[in-house]
C-alpha cells in the first residue's frame, strides 16, 4: 500500500467539480443543436473543397470547460496533396 | 376502506439501474400500507421484472400488466394481495415479452382505474430512458429520484429529472411533476472522509428537494433475499427508519431530517471494546 495515499485528499471534491461541469454542458444541450458538431462537419466540408486529404488522418479534440470549450481540428495535409479546383457555380 | 382523497401516482425512477428503485418501491409501499393507506405497487420492468421477488410474491404471479393492458386479464385478477399487509396490492410486469407490448393507451386505462381504488399508485420504473422508463414516468403526480452518491448515477438523475420536465402529461399540460430525491447506499463514513460525494454535493448538483438518506446497511439485502420490503423485515433498523420518514414526508408531513451516521456506532464499539 501507498504510504502517501493515508494522507491524500479525498476524491468527492473532483467528482463535484466534474459533476458540475459536465451537466452544464448536457442541460445546455439538450435543448440545443450540437454546435461543436456542427463546426467540426463545416470545418472538415470547407477544407476539402480545396485540398484532398486523408479522412482517417484528422484529429477532432474537444476540452468542454467551465466557462470555455476548445475544439481542435489537426488535419494532416500532405505536401503532395491534389489542391482541388473550385468549379464556378 | 374508503379513500379518503384524491389517489396519488408515484414514479420511482433513476435512469441508472442497480441504486435501488424496486428495493425503495418496495419499502415505500409497505411503509405506506402500514400506516392503512390501500396502496398499489406496479412493476413497469417488463422483460425483467423483479419486483414480485423483492415482495415475496414471485410464486403467486398469474397475470401482469400486459395481460390487463391486451385485455386478456381484468385488473382486480391481476392484483396480487400482499401476504402480510392486507393494503398493499402487486401488479406484476410480465416476463416474458418486451416492453414494447406497452402500448400508451393501455397504461393509460389501467393507471386511471387503479386511481378510483387505491391511495397511492406506485410505479417502478425500469433503468434507462426507454419505452418502459417513460410510460412509468407518463402519469406521475409525483417523481421519487433514486440516486446514489456516485458521478455516473448523478449524472443519470439529472437526465432523468429532464425527461420529467418534458416528456410526462404534466409537463405537457404545462404543470410541474412534484420531483424529490432519495439518496439510497449512503456511506456516512465515506462522505465525512470526502472518499464520496455529500449529500450537499448531491443536492447542490440536481437542486432538487429531498426526500430522505437511506443509509447503506446489510439490512436491505437480507430483506429481499428473504422477499420482505426492508420497512416490514426489520422495522427499526437504519434503512427501514429512514424508509418511515421518507413515506411521511411523501404524505406531506414534515419530519426533520436524520443524516445516518453509522461511524459514530462502530467507533463507539470499538472503543467499547478496547475499554472492556
Amino acid at each position: 500500500m501507498n504510504p502517501f495515499s493515508l494522507f491524500r485528499r479525498g476524491s468527492a471534491p473532483i467528482a463535484r467539480e466534474r459533476l458540475q461541469i459536465l451537466l452544464a454542458h448536457e442541460r445546455n444541450a439538450q435543448n440545443q443543436p450540437d454546435l461543436l458538431g456542427i463546426l467540426r462537419e463545416e470545418i472538415l466540408a470547407l477544407i476539402s473543397r480545396h485540398v484532398c486529404f486523408d479522412p482517417e488522418k484528422v484529429q477532432i479534440k474537444m476540452d468542454r470547460g467551465k466557462s470555455v470549450s476548445t475544439l481542435a481540428v489537426d488535419i494532416e495535409i500532405p505536401n503532395s496533396a491534389p489542391v482541388v479546383l473550385q468549379r464556378a457555380v | 376502506m374508503d379513500k379518503k382523497s384524491a389517489a396519488r401516482v408515484v414514479v420511482v425512477t433513476s435512469g441508472k439501474g442497480g441504486v435501488g428503485k424496486t428495493t425503495t418501491t418496495a419499502a415505500l409501499g409497505a411503509a405506506l400500507a402500514q400506516g392503512g393507506d390501500k396502496v398499489a405497487v406496479i412493476d413497469f420492468d417488463v422483460g425483467l421484472r423483479n419486483l414480485d421477488l423483492v415482495l415475496g410474491a414471485e410464486r403467486r404471479v398469474v397475470f401482469d400488466l400486459i395481460n390487463v393492458i391486451h385485455g386478456v386479464a381484468k385488473l382486480p385478477q391481476a392484483l396480487i394481495r400482499d401476504k402480510r399487509l392486507e393494503t398493499l396490492y402487486l401488479l406484476p410486469a410480465s416476463q416474458t415479452r418486451d416492453k414494447d407490448a406497452l402500448t400508451e393507451d393501455g397504461v393509460a386505462k389501467v393507471i386511471a382505474e387503479l386511481r378510483t381504488r387505491f391511495d397511492w399508485i406506485i410505479c417502478d420504473s425500469p433503468a434507462g430512458i426507454e419505452r418502459g422508463a417513460t410510460l412509468a414516468m407518463r402519469h406521475a403526480d409525483a417523481a421519487i429520484i433514486v440516486t446514489n452518491p456516485e458521478v455516473s448515477s448523478v449524472r443519470d438523475s439529472d437526465r432523468i429529472i429532464g425527461l420529467l420536465d418534458s416528456k410526462t402529461e404534466k409537463a405537457e399540460r404545462g404543470e410541474c411533476v412534484d420531483k424529490q430525491l432519495l439518496i439510497t447506499r449512503y456511506h456516512p463514513w465515506r462522505a465525512a472522509r470526502g472518499e464520496m460525494l455529500s449529500i450537499d454535493d448531491v443536492l447542490e448538483i440536481l437542486s432538487i428537494p429531498l426526500l430522505g438518506i437511506i443509509p447503506e446497511s446489510e439490512e436491505v439485502l437480507r430483506a429481499s433475499n428473504l422477499g420482505s420490503p426492508v420497512t416490514l423485515n426489520n422495522a427499526s433498523s437504519a434503512p427501514a427508519r429512514a424508509y418511515f420518514d421518507a413515506a411521511r414526508r411523501l404524505t406531506g408531513e414534515t419530519v426533520p431530517m436524520q443524516v445516518p451516521s453509522e461511524s459514530r456506532r462502530i467507533l463507539d464499539k470499538l472503543f467499547g471494546r478496547k475499554a472492556a
